[in-house]
């Protein structure tokens, strides 16, 4: 049993750590997240080129530096701290999976670019209609000679306006449920007919909805098996969950750790208020919710190889222990900051509005709770 | 013990409700619909309206305007409200000065003061909190000294600086809690002061909350000059006022109508909205159970707010046991704001504040601004004294622990 990180991989984080923290400021990110394009291309061009991070999960004959899961935990981890809006997620975790998974022609070129930091990509897959079901999909591709004709909306596509590409999921057969007849493709984003709406998140980062009106591709856009890509996007998905869940382990890090700073340099009746054990045992809960964040992070990455049942159970319980400490960490260190944890102008309240967003994200606490308790049934059957 | 509606009771509601829906502004319900900012004469609109009609002020003595309803009314009249989403009227002025104005107020001071309340007329804003006074509220710093002017009148000469001050940027007058004495223990030294906000020396700034809204402001008092009998009470008495004044404004949020209105919206967008498995997600078992508790929950709070009620009007006036109803009532108005970013699904995300509707809308109506909502709500459980000093005063002052 070792829980430990290889030296590359602690060499990574440190890597990552002191770029942040000379170049990710809070004061700089609200000025960038406030600017028209509402990221900073050249940070990720240094991510690219002066920390050649964006290569640290490709394997090395692909120009990538031989990592795996675990460095894209470091990588997200270390972002989460920051409230890093780059879309490393979109692109490596999301977009070299499905890349590196299902090998299409081309896929060589393409993370390349990706490591050179020429590609960004944005997930397109949720839907109006679909709420967290990853099969619930009235986007069709229409084979058409060789290629295929896109129609359809998908719905808050985070970091689309920032993406040269899209990933795009799609219906090329079945009903509009089944889980045959799905599939995925890589989209130019300046293809015609690719239309997008952009606005800003909550959270600070950007998003589009994504019209597709007779999208026209070609026949390598497609990315897996036609009409049997619904395994392969269950997985690149749990992956993007593991890499989520790194991602709120260094948030939820953050509220902690700001929370007792902060009560305990705030005095009110001559003491500081982390004196009241009540929020002593506030402040307890909220540590052991962070640990066992962190507990099922490291199971959640331990598991994205294991067979794909056992796999999506893992990444569904770790999701819901996520959920979890997001709202109860996320909710108390406004709480305990007083009204001060109101204002825009702490760093807390940022914190805690991507915490909530993450509760969301690739599926709620009770979509997570539902499907776990499915596969545990199934399991037993 | 029996909850029936007497028949005039019946005949009460229906004139409630006709009188709102005929005379509710247009032009607000739009901007609400809208979710767009509302001016200051938009909130003062309908406070107007009801000064006219002489239902502003339903809890004051009647020879200063009260209505004379009893609880069950008052009770009907909020429900009506909260079903025909109209906005509140201010609590500052009615609901937190009034009471102590025509309590320990001067003939003259209540003279002065209620009418413009009562009508709207007048904004008021409340200076209590300062930057090292919030829970300790009674350690505030900001100072007033007495002097006599030139004209041979008596003034005081305040400084300081008061914070989270709600809507100040509205505000004509504030209620302001100052320090008197600085050689009395804390709670003996305060005096409670009526300040034009037009006056010299007094800066707002802004304060942005988290969801991006300017509803609270910094006020700054730079040797700020206050007649005398601006006083309400005796000098180093505004304790006392402000302790009464806290009673009021606890009683007053729990929110009962209002929560009861915003469970029914829920179940209406859970109604549209679709669960992962394409039903409607209000049939989905895990989220109809939490709309279920939370139903139980509220239901638990308005039979305790009902016995308060009942309580009140048997002669004994709001006690420590309101902050129940301060801390159940805030903690539902959190879950609610909770299940709708939960209801919305992905389309809570997207920040849409200040996007011009004619772009077409993004996500569905219903889930505009729920994310904001939720950030916001936040407040509730830190503002009117927070949910740990309330859980405090039942302790000592009830538990007598
Ligand atoms: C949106 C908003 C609007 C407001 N409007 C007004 C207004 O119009 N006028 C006005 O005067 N004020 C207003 N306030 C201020 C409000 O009353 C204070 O925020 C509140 O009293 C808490 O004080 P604080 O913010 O200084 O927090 P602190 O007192 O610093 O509290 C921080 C945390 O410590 C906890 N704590 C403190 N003491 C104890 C204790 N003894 N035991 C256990 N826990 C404790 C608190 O519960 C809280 O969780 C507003 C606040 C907000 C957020």
């Amino acid at each position: 049993m070792d829980f430990s990180f290889t030296d590359e991989q602690s060499m990574l984080r440190d890597t990552v750590a002191s770029y942040l923290a000379d170049h990710y400021d809070f004061d700089t990110r609200r000025t960038a997240i406030k600017s028209a394009s509402g990221w900073r291309p050249e940070v990720w061009k240094a991510f690219a080129e002066e920390l050649g991070i964006l290569g640290a999960a490709f394997p090395e004959d692909l120009g990538g530096l031989g990592g795996g899961p675990i460095d894209n935990m470091v990588v997200m981890e270390e972002f989460g701290k920051a409230l890093v809006v780059e879309p490393y997620l979109g692109t490596v975790v999301i977009g070299g999976g499905f890349l590196k998974h299902a090998a299409p022609a081309g896929a060589e070129e393409i993370i390349g670019k990706i490591i050179a930091g020429e590609v960004t990509i944005a997930f397109a897959y949720a839907e109006p209609q679909g709420r967290y079901n990853l099969a619930n999909l009235v986007t069709t591709a229409r084979k058409d000679g060789a290629g295929y004709i896109l129609n359809g909306h998908k719905a808050v596509v985070i970091g689309a306006p920032w993406a040269t590409h899209l990933i795009v999921t799609a219906r090329t057969g079945g009903g509009q449920r089944d889980a045959g007849g799905v599939s995925v493709f890589l989209v130019d984003k300046t293809a015609g007919g690719v239309v997008t709406r952009d606005y800003p998140t909550v959270d600070g980062r950007r998003a589009s909805e994504v019209f597709f009106e007779n999208v026209s591709v070609p026949a390598e856009a497609l990315i897996g098996a036609e009409g049997d890509a619904l395994p392969l996007i269950e997985q690149v998905v749990d992956e993007a969950i593991a890499a989520t869940c790194a991602e709120a382990c260094g948030v939820l890090r953050r509220l902690h750790e700001g929370t007792l700073e902060y009560t305990k340099q705030r005095k009110q009746f001559g003491q500081p208020i982390a004196s009241f054990q009540v929020l002593q045992h506030r402040m307890v809960d909220m540590f052991i919710q962070l640990e066992q964040a962190i507990s099922m992070t490291y199971m959640a990455h331990i598991k994205l190889g294991e067979p794909a049942a056992e796999r999506a159970k893992s990444l569904s319980a770790a999701k819901v222990q996520i959920g979890r400490a997001c709202k109860f960490v996320g909710q108390n260190a406004i709480q305990l900051h007083g009204g001060m944890g109101m204002t825009d102008e702490m760093a807390i309240g940022h914190y805690f509005k991507r915490a909530t967003l993450i509760e969301g994200e690739f599926g709620s606490v009770d979509h997570h709770l539902r499907r776990y308790e499915t596969l545990s049934l199934d399991a037993a059957a | 013990m029996d909850l029936d509606f007497s028949p005039q009771d019946a005949a009460f509601r229906a004139e409630a409700r006709a009188f709102i829906a005929e005379n509710y502004p247009q032009a607000l319900r739009d901007k609400q619909r809208d979710e767009e900012a509302l001016s200051r004469e938009d909130f003062l609109s309908w406070h107007r309206i009801l000064a006219k009609k002489g239902w502003s002020a339903p809890s004051w003595p009647k020879e200063w305007g009260g209505t004379g309803w009893t609880p069950t009314q008052k009770y009907i009249w909020s429900e009506e409200q909260a079903r025909a989403d109209t906005i509140s009227v201010l609590p500052f002025g009615v609901n937190m000065l009034a009471p102590v104005v025509y309590t320990f107020g001067t003939h003259e001071q209540k003279e002065r003061f209620l009418p413009g309340i009562r009508d709207g007329l007048v904004w008021w804003c409340q200076g209590y909190s300062e930057p090292g006074a919030g829970s300790d509220l009674a350690s505030l710093k900001t100072k007033a000294e007495r002097i006599t002017a030139d004209d041979g009148k008596e003034y005081y000469i305040v400084n300081g600086q008061k914070t989270w001050t709600t809507l100040a940027q509205h505000a004509d007058w504030g209620f302001f809690l100052v320090r008197t004495d600085a050689n009395a223990k804390p709670q003996a030294g305060i005096s409670f002061l009526l300040i034009d906000m037009k006056s010299p020396g007094i800066t707002v700034r802004p304060l942005i909350t988290l969801e991006g809204g300017h509803e609270v402001n910094d006020v700054f008092l730079d040797n700020v000059k206050v007649p005398v009998e601006n006083r309400i009470h005796h000098e180093n008495q505004g304790w006392t006022c402000a302790k009464a004044l806290l009673l009021h404004e606890r009683s007053g949020i729990a929110g009962v109508a209002r929560s009861k209105r915003g469970l029914e919206r829920l179940r209406q967008v859970a109604r549209t909205q679709l669960a992962d498995d394409a039903g409607p997600l209000l049939s989905d078992p895990f989220f109809k159970r939490k709309v279920a508790e939370l139903e139980i929950d509220l239901t638990a709070l308005e039979y305790t707010e009902l016995r308060t009620l009942a309580g009140e009007s048997s002669g004994k006036g709001p006690g420590p046991e309101s902050s129940i109803l301060k801390i159940k009532g805030t903690e539902i108005q959190q879950r609610l704001t909770d299940l709708a970013l939960e209801a919305a699904g992905h389309y809570g995300a997207p920040y849409l504040r200040g996007v011009p509707h004619n772009l077409g809308a993004i996500g569905p109506d219903e889930a505009h601004g729920v994310a904001g909502a939720y950030f916001n709500t936040r407040k509730t459980s830190i503002y009117g004294g927070s949910n740990e000093i309330q859980r405090n005063i039942i302790a000592k002052a009830v538990l007598g622990l």
